[in-house]
This record gives C-alpha cells, structure tokens and sequence, in this order.
C-alpha cells in the first residue's frame, strides 16, 4: 500500500482530531447537564415544593413507562422464543435439549433483557422526551420558564432523567420474565425434553446476582437514555427540522452508549466474576 | 403575597439602569454602548428596525443574555453580580410577555397562569383558583380559562401570556413585540389593556415594537435603536414633534422621522442603497 500524500493525511488528521474534538465537547456538555441534575435532584424531591416534584415524576413514569409496557413485553416474548429455537439445534448432539432453561435464563437475565428494553425505550421514551424539550425550546417555553424563576434543569430534566431510570429498571424485570415464558412457550413446541422441568432448571442456574447486575446495567442505561435525550432536546436550533434531527439522534446516541456501556459491564463482571 | 424577595426596599433612581452595554455575536457588536434609564412606573417604548438589537437588548434587561462589556443593574443591583438564588429571587418581581407568547403547550391556560403561584408561594389551591380568576379577568380572558393553549388565537394567547406574566404582582413587566403578527383591533386592545395594567397595578413597564402606532399609544418615554446604538431617548411628545416636524437639517431626526412615519424615501433606505450594489453588480459581470 502506497503512504497518502502529506497534504491527504493532514486531511484525515484534522478529521479524526475534529471528530474527538466534538465527541469530547458533547460528553463534556452531557457531563455538565448530568452534573446539575443531581444537584438539583435532591432539593426537587426533599426540599420546598418537593410535592409538586413527585408528582412531576410520577407524570413521567407514567408517560415514560407505562406506555412502553405493551412493546417490551411482546418484544421480549419474542427474544425468549428466539434464543430457545436458535440455541436448540446445536446442543441436540450432545443430548443438551434440555440446558435451553439455563442458556435462556442467564442471556435473557443478565443481557438481554436490560438491553432490549433499554433500545425499546431510546426509541419510546428517549425521542419523545427530545421532541418534546426541542418543541419547549423553539416556542420560547424554556426561556419563559426561566423568566417565572423555574429552573429548566430542576422542573424538567430531574424528573426525566429519574423516570427514564425508574422505567429502564422496572420495566427490564418485566423483560426477564417475558423471555424466560418466551424460552418457555418455544420449549412446548420442542417436546418434552426441552419443556418437561423448564422452570426448575432455570431456577436453580440462575443466581441472585444474574438478576441484579441485569437490573444495575438497566439503571446505567436508563440514567444514559434519559441523558442524552433532555442534552438533544434542549440543544436544539433552528425550528421543526431541528427538533426531528434531536429525535432521530437520541435514539442513535442512546443505542451506541448502551451498547458500549454493556460491553464495559461485560468487561467488569468477567474480571469480578460477577 | 407574602414574598421575602418582595420586602427588600427600592432605592432611590431608576428601576433598570443599562451602562454602557456592549454585546457581540461572531466579533459583530450587536449592542454598541447602549446606556439606558428606566423610571419607576413609567412605560418606556424602545423601537428600531429588525435586527437593530432591541430584542438583544431586552434579553440583557430580563438576564436571559449577558453582557461582554458593560452591566445591567435592577433595583439598583448587578446582574451579573447575583447568585442563582438571588436572581431567581429578582425573576419574581418581574414578568415578561414573549413574542409569540410561549404558554406552555402541555396545560391549559389556567394551570399556565397558575404555576407560577403554585411553584413560587405557599398559598393553598382554592386560593390560587381565585387568582387565576383574577389575572385572566384582567385580560378578558376567564371563560376561556379550561382551554388548551393550541385551541385558542393568537391575540388570546398573548393575553393569556400576559395573565401569567402579572400572576406574581411583578413590580417590571417586559413586553417583546407585543402587537407582532395581530390584526389591529386585537392590537388595539393589547395597547389598551398594556395601558390600563400600568394605571391599575401601577408597574414599571419596558415595550420593544417597530409598530408605530401601538408605540405612541402606550409610550411615556420613546428610545429609538439603530444598528445596536440608542440614537434618541425622550418623552413621547418630543418623538410626536419630530414626526409631524418638517425634514431636513439633522440627519438622525431625518432617520427618526423616516422610521416613525414609515416613509419610503429617507437616510434608513438611501443608507441601503449606498452599500456597494452598483459595485456588487459590475464585479458580478465582470466575473462571468
């Protein structure tokens, strides 16, 4: 392979250098809004008014979660139904039918479950909390809530970010148990080796932590969804076309940091044996 | 309302005092030196042609923008001297009418003119019912209060904004472009309720419009803009003079009086002209 010209690889220089460049801005901006979040976290749900701020989060539980239930449930049925007929064939040989309890539990509880449902929700809840923010902010709503001396952050981006974490974590238990009854619903139609004592097998592989770790990783989601949402959303410039490009983005930015943020978690719990 | 913000005494001079305020955007001055006194109750119009800076200029009043030389001080205090808390503080003694009115869309227009009473003070719900009842009587607006803020026109909403904007009682009340983008009888009537909210509730109001005629219906005292500099600052009869006045002589009387009549011939346009195009055109041609 013959070297680039100088002026060619000055060229892809600058455009790595630009790309960090931007890459580390817009982590630094999502650090930033993270950041007062929490600070602002604690007096929205304790201090003075700290009513109207649950209230405020229990409106985006709802929003956020409640209709997301429909999808995920059917969504992870279909994984469960998935990973039994894929994993089926390759463990017959060894007379193994019957380890598709296990291999169900373990990706569905561990991974599968937290990431499914936090992709499924970058979608739901992640673009519609941008389009709604980017709307707020061309109509000059953001800049009016700061005129009646309510802080932007506090009134509308804690109880985003929390339910948007609330959600990821309530709604991907929902998810364990739909792909386990998916694994179960395909076992019936694999016979009796694959379904006859489904559920024990699958309790006795899975151990608390499989459960939990699924459920921390769905937090850290939840909390990243919820953050790059209200960071695009109010972000916003220029009109409608910039509030469809915030969406859009959301949920392209949010299935990157999920699936990053799982590999991380993939690294850490193999090196911890959790 | 029992505010503690509300008990600190007003010393003595103007209510908003901007010196010498010098914003750029992108090394361009926006706003070129403007200094500006407000009096305590009185309705001081700034008027200018589109991008003059009196929208820019209003944004460092109400502390959405800061300056990057020069302060702007209110009640005789800094802007950017104050805490988050203290201006917060500051932000509950006035209230601003946006140009498109920007109620929230998510409730109707009673829980708009509520929120702030029910973020900012311990009254209870029936009492805070009552108020609202009262602000949107203010502005004509009770039998509309249940409805969405997508159900109702343009000059309800901006009366609806303004309900909100005087739920706190605020000492200040800034209007951005208050009759833009209304038909003159709405119009007509924003200026008259405008009017009637100084005589009644006796606040300090600051109006940024090009529209003239609302301009000289509201105004105590006029500021004319131009190309982020404040060419003239008086009372509204000094602007009526200049206007009915004959040209010629002065050339920022002759550019007052052109903007405040909305002639077509005068300095704003023979200013236009005089920017290159002859030139522009010739290296256009010889560039082909």
């Amino acid at each position: 392979m013959t070297p680039l010209p100088a002026d060619q690889r000055r060229g892809a220089l600058e455009l790595i250098g630009a790309a960090a460049l931007s890459g580390l801005a817009y982590a630094g901006g999502m650090a930033l809004l993270l950041a007062a979040a929490a600070r602002h976290a604690v007096g929205a749900l304790t201090g003075h008014k700290a009513r109207s701020g649950w209230r405020r989060l229990a409106e985006q539980i709802v929003r956020v979660g409640w209709r997301s239930v429909g999808v995920v449930v059917l969504v992870q049925t279909f994984i469960g139904v998935i990973l039994a007929l894929q994993m089926t064939p390759p463990l017959e040989p060894w007379g193994q039918v019957d380890k598709v309890a296990n291999i169900v539990g373990v990706a569905g509880f561990r991974m599968l479950g937290p990431i499914i449902t936090a992709v499924v929700l970058s979608g739901f809840a992640g673009a519609s909390v941008a389009a709604e923010l980017g709307t707020m902010v061309v109509s000059e709503e953001i800049e009016a809530l700061e005129a009646i001396a309510l802080n932007p952050v506090r009134y509308l981006v804690v109880p985003r970010v929390l339910a948007t974490m609330v959600c990821t974590v309530l709604l991907a238990v929902v998810a364990d148990l739909m792909i386990a009854l998916g694994g179960y619903l395909a076992s019936l139609a694999l016979g009796p080796q694959s379904y006859l004592g489904y559920w024990t097998r699958m309790h006795d592989q899975l151990a608390y932590r499989d459960f939990v770790t699924g459920l921390i990783q769905a937090g850290v989601f939840g909390l990243l969804i919820g953050t790059i949402a209200c960071h695009e959303g109010l972000s916003v410039r220029g009109g409608a076309e910039g509030v469809g490009r915030a969406a859009t983005m959301t949920v392209v930015y949010s299935i990157v940091a999920i699936i990053a943020a799982a590999c991380v978690f993939a690294m850490v719990f193999y090196v911890y044996k959790l | 309302m029992t505010d503690p913000a509300k008990s600190t005494p007003v010393p003595p001079g103007p209510v908003i005092r901007v010196v010498d305020l010098v914003r750029r955007f992108d090394g361009r001055a926006v706003l070129d030196g403007v200094c500006l006194d407000v009096q305590a109750g009185e309705t001081m119009v700034v008027m200018g042609g589109s991008g003059c800076g009196k929208s820019t200029l209003l944004r460092h009043m109400i502390a959405s923008m800061w300056p990057d030389e020069g302060r702007v001080e209110m009640f005789g205090r800094d802007l950017a001297g104050l805490s988050d808390d203290e201006l917060d503080g500051l932000r509950r003694r006035f209230g601003i009418l946006f140009q498109s009115g920007a109620l929230f869309n998510s409730m109707s227009v009673a829980d708009n003119v509520a929120l702030p009473l029910r973020e900012h003070t311990d009254l209870d719900g029936r009492t805070i019912d009552i108020i609202v009842r009262i602000k949107l009587e203010l502005v004509g607006l009770r039998e509309a209060m249940d409805r969405m803020p997508a159900e109702i026109s343009g000059g309800m909403k901006k009366r609806a904004a303004l309900a909100r904007a005087i739920a706190l009682d605020p000492e200040i009340l800034f209007y951005d472009e208050p009759s833009a983008g209304l038909d003159p009888v709405t119009c007509a009537e924003i200026d008259h309720l405008i009017r009637d909210l100084s005589a009644k509730l006796g606040v300090t109001s600051v109006v940024v419009t090009h529209e003239m005629d609302s301009a000289f219906r509201i105004a105590d005292r006029m500021a004319m803009m131009d190309r982020g500099r404040l060419l003239h600052v008086a009372p509204r009869g000094d602007f009526e003079a200049i206007r009915d006045g004959a040209g010629g002589g002065d050339e920022t009387r002759d550019l007052i009086r052109q903007f405040l009549r909305g002639d077509p011939e005068g300095p704003i346009t023979a200013r236009r002209r005089s920017s290159g195009y002859a030139e522009d055109i010739l290296h256009a041609a010889g560039g082909a």
